[in-house]
């Protein structure tokens, strides 16, 4: 991969051109209130390369990139572009200046049309159909030029992840884009779509359009960019070329100091079951079976890992697992007693059991965001707190007090909003919450989703202590290096069932990628079982 | 995203600038029907507490609104809009009237609790329907309060006109309550409230709305409520009941609003008077929008409209070319800026907050 990039980096014939600069940012600086979110930022961004920008969560990236793209207004420093100083007021401003951009969460409206949504906000006339014949025009054009064929006429809401995606950069290129931010765009791809996605960056990159990618995984950095800048604490580290770096240094100079990117872990020592699932099937809210007859079991002092493309009914096997959702047949055994779920306070009773979650959407499931740091850390437990009705205020107090000194929780405030934590914290947050009730069973869902590297390495090796501490865990992730470094077990996942089982010391990723998009099957059933997101794997192929 | 705001300009500059504005609009009617808006404005504020009776027919306006802001205060916490106060106000006056009727004649220190207890058990029950039907059946709480409302105002006609009404009674009431059984009037301990209706309610709400922040901030309900109304998925998580947590602070909220029916009912008017309430429940959402939900806030709202009811009265009478219908249309403006506009001026003052805080130290 990076050899292909080399060559094309060497072979793109206007350097001179190249060397101009598309984006210019002279002496940033905004403050949130107290929060110094960017300090004096330089950074010059070439016209046609791809410019990585890295850094922690809360190092103030999406920060720059919004006042970039007009979303929040600099208070001092200026913006210039292709030369020329402008103040960007808002994102339409921004498009005119032709900034795209292309969100972590897509800014799509799911039962129109890929035309439809192309077109929204750009419509030329008061009557669509000039403006959609043009569209479907400029939408081929995109197409032949970049690889970005997505049927028009579909409907958004039946598209993969990685389709959607092309949706947004087909919107902010229709709209004119010269410069296309992208803001984590690989978080919700699996593999093959997040290579296809790589394969358009470069095309765009080859057609002379600049693109800036904000991303935690440095091996996308170092995939794909020509240029990575570095921030940290709000401040513009360095800018580097990219291959004369490694991931190595840049995780240093993210996080400040030495960072270990593997996971050190001894053998597993697996005890007795402590968690068992017998033939779960689960429904989702529209009551469509997500988990399709799942059995599998969980033993004391053993992680065991299931991976899987989002979407492929993990978020409902842990929500039936940790009693939130009801089963429509099947049963959970914790330490051997069946869990009722029945009714919708059964997550209460899979605490009373032992049972620890720390959930796969914090903000959504994991916090109140509008509460306090300290109420939060009492979530789920609050009943535990004080005798009769009265809420024992102090000694919830007490307990944030030591969560945030163990887990290191920053800033050290637990009457602080909690939404104003980053999410790191946030993590750490609810990590300390579960792990440090002592449970038999911990369920982790994606527990380093958002979360910065030195944060990563932390959560990890908490995951790994409690492992040590006889804790049966089960992980949910759909980072598969998560799963492969973490896991003493891993399982497959596709479709609503269990489609293999692998042991992360010889598992080989392709395979394991194969039978995540059930391409390959270790069981006969589920050969052929997915539809939609198989064809949407083979259009990435 | 909008910059935090300061929370003292959160919690007062922000809906005192929007009362300013209802004001100088309503000003602004005032005068084009030729009127002096100052001396309006003049007339209204004496009204409401220039005199013993004004002040007092203010502390009676103001007990109600309390009652009401809180029911839709709780409901609102937790993730409800109880739009039904006025009809769980209405069924909470029945049970107050049968049992003041039951022992008709009881000194009012013994009848007053169990006016309270009567009123709150009818008042819970009518607001557990909705709550109920909400919660297991997923009927939306707006639509069937709203219903409920029609309901009850139905429903009581029927009562009060076919089995409460005596024959020797022409207008549509109850007989009355024995003054003995009534809940006391402030006058007779306080002279200065000369022939105001305000009775002792009148502390059982201010001691509601202490009551109401232990309810909220201080117990493992008030954190399970907000949990809930703030986010559903991670009440779920947390192992809270949304059905039950439904159920029962919808019956809490009615049980609440029903202590109008105890003011009223058993107080002011001594029986059960077709259409009592007045619209009293339909203010209390205004109260609890503008309060925030907070007892500090439904506090002063509560009395803000009790101003603007007794001012508004006491206008209507001394400057006949303000008429009743100026005077509601003053207390809409006051709602649709405090309520339905009331983030109205939060992103300019947010600018302005934000345009002074970096020179303000933030390093």
């Amino acid at each position: 991969m990076e050899d292909s990039l080399n060559q094309n980096t060497e072979q793109r014939p206007d350097m001179a051109a190249a060397s101009s600069l598309a984006i210019e940012l002279i002496g940033i600086n905004k403050h949130f209130g107290p929060v110094h979110a960017n300090r004096d930022i330089n950074l010059q961004i070439k016209r046609g390369t791809v410019h990585g920008i890295v850094g922690e969560n809360g190092a103030g990236k999406s920060t720059l990139m919004s006042i970039l793209y007009g979303f929040y207004t600099a208070d001092s420093g200026e913006i210039r572009v292709n030369g020329a100083p402008h103040s960007i007021t808002d994102s339409r401003h921004a498009l005119a200046l032709g900034i795209g951009m292309v969100h972590q969460h897509f800014m799509l409206v799911d039962n129109m049309t890929v035309l439809e949504n192309v077109v929204l906000g750009a419509e030329d006339s008061p009557l669509l159909a000039p403006t959609y014949a043009k569209a479907r025009q400029v939408l081929k054009r995109l197409a032949d030029d970049y690889e970005l064929e997505v049927d028009a006429e579909a409907v958004i809401e039946d598209l993969s992840v990685g389709q959607q995606q092309r949706v947004e950069i087909l919107k902010a290129l229709y709209r004119g884009a010269e410069v296309l931010i992208l803001d984590e765009p690989t978080g919700v791809l699996t593999p093959a779509e997040a290579d296809h996605l790589f394969r358009i960056l470069r095309t765009l990159r080859d057609e002379g359009k600049t693109i800036i990618l904000i991303t935690h995984k440095l091996r996308e950095i170092m995939a794909i960019t020509d240029e990575v800048s570095v921030m940290r604490q709000g401040a513009m580290v360095k800018t580097l070329q990219t291959k004369d770096t490694s991931p190595g240094e840049l995780a240093e100079l993210m996080v400040g100091r030495r960072v270990l990117l593997r996971v050190e872990k001894g053998p597993a020592n697996p005890g007795k079951v402590l968690l068992e699932v017998e033939n779960l099937v689960v429904t989702d809210d529209f009551k469509v079976p997500r988990v399709k007859g799942v059995s599998f079991n969980v033993r004391a002092g053993e992680i065991v890992g299931i991976a899987g493309v989002a979407g492929n009914g993990q978020s409902e096997l842990l929500e039936s697992v940790s009693g939130m959702r009801d089963q429509l047949l099947g049963v959970v055994r914790l330490n051997g007693a069946p869990l009722s779920l029945e009714g919708d306070d059964g997550a209460a009773r899979a605490r009373a059991a032992g049972l620890a979650h720390v959930p796969e959407d914090r903000l959504r499931e994991g916090l109140v965001t509008a509460f306090s740091e300290w109420e939060n850390s009492i979530l789920g437990y609050q009943d535990k707190y004080g005798k009769g009705l009265g809420l024992d205020i102090d000694l919830a107090r007490k307990t944030a007090d030591e969560y945030i000194k163990k887990f290191d929780i920053r800033p050290p405030s637990k009457d602080l909003k909690t939404a104003n934590f980053s999410g790191g914290n946030q993590q750490k947050i609810v990590l300390a919450r579960e792990m440090e009730r002592n449970p038999d069973v911990l369920i982790v869902g994606q527990p380093t989703r958002g979360v910065d590297i030195g944060a990563i390495e932390f959560i990890h090796n908490q995951i790994i202590k409690m492992r040590d501490a006889g804790k049966a865990i089960l992980l949910v992730s759909v980072e598969l290096d998560e799963i492969r470094s973490l896991s003493d077990r891993i399982l497959v996942i596709f479709d609503g069932k269990i489609v293999g089982e692998a042991d992360p010391a010889t598992a080989d990723e392709t395979e394991l990628g194969l039978l995540m998009t059930g391409v390959h099957s270790a069981t006969p059933t589920a050969a052929g079982a997915g539809t939609l997101k198989n064809n949407a794997g083979k259009g990435d192929a | 995203m909008n910059s935090p705001l300061p929370r003292w300009v959160d919690v007062a500059l922000l809906p005192l600038l929007n009362v300013i504005i209802a004001f100088l609009i309503g000003g602004l009617i005032v005068l084009s029907v030729g009127q002096n808006p100052l001396r309006a404005v003049q007339v209204m504020l004496f009204g409401a507490f220039g005199y013993g009776t004004g002040f007092g027919y203010t502390l009676y306006y103001t007990t109600d609104f309390i009652f009401a802001g809180l029911a839709v205060s709780l409901a609102m916490h937790a993730g409800l809009f109880n739009i039904g106060a006025e009809g769980q106000a209405y069924v909470a006056g029945l049970g107050v009237i049968l049992i003041a009727l039951a022992l008709n004649g009881l000194h009012w220190t013994l009848m007053f609790p169990l006016m309270i207890i009567a009123g709150a058990l009818f008042g819970a029950g009518w607001a557990y329907i909705p709550g109920y039907l909400q919660a297991k059946r997923g009927s939306h709480i707006v639509i069937t309060t709203i219903l409920f409302n029609f309901i009850a105002t139905s429903m009581m006609s029927f009562i009060i006109a076919r089995f409460l009404k005596p024959p020797t009674v022409a207008s549509d009431e109850s007989a009355p309550i024995e003054m003995v059984s009534r809940v006391l009037k402030l006058n007779t301990f306080i002279p200065y409230f000369k022939t105001a209706p305000v009775n002792v309610t009148v502390f059982l709400a201010i001691g509601g709305l202490f009551a109401f922040y232990w309810l909220i901030w201080r117990t493992k309900f008030g954190y399970a409520v907000r949990a809930l109304g703030h986010n559903q998925a991670a009440a779920n998580y947390a192992g809270i009941s949304n059905q039950k947590m439904i159920m029962l602070v919808m019956a809490l909220s009615g049980a609440i609003v029903a202590m109008i029916a105890v003011n009223n009912v058993g107080g002011v008017h001594g029986r059960l008077i077709m259409n009592y309430v007045n619209g009293a429940g339909f203010v209390g959402i205004a109260v609890a929008f503008m309060g925030k939900g907070h007892p500090i806030g439904v506090g002063l709202s509560a009395l803000l409209f009790g101003v603007l009811y007794q001012g508004g009265s006491e206008l209507a009478f001394s400057m006949p070319g303000i008429t009743r219908e100026m005077i509601v249309t003053i207390q809409a403006l006051v709602i649709l800026f405090t309520g339905a506009m009331g983030d109205m001026l939060r992103t300019p003052l947010a600018r302005l907050f934000s345009a002074a805080t970096p020179s303000g130290g933030a390093r």
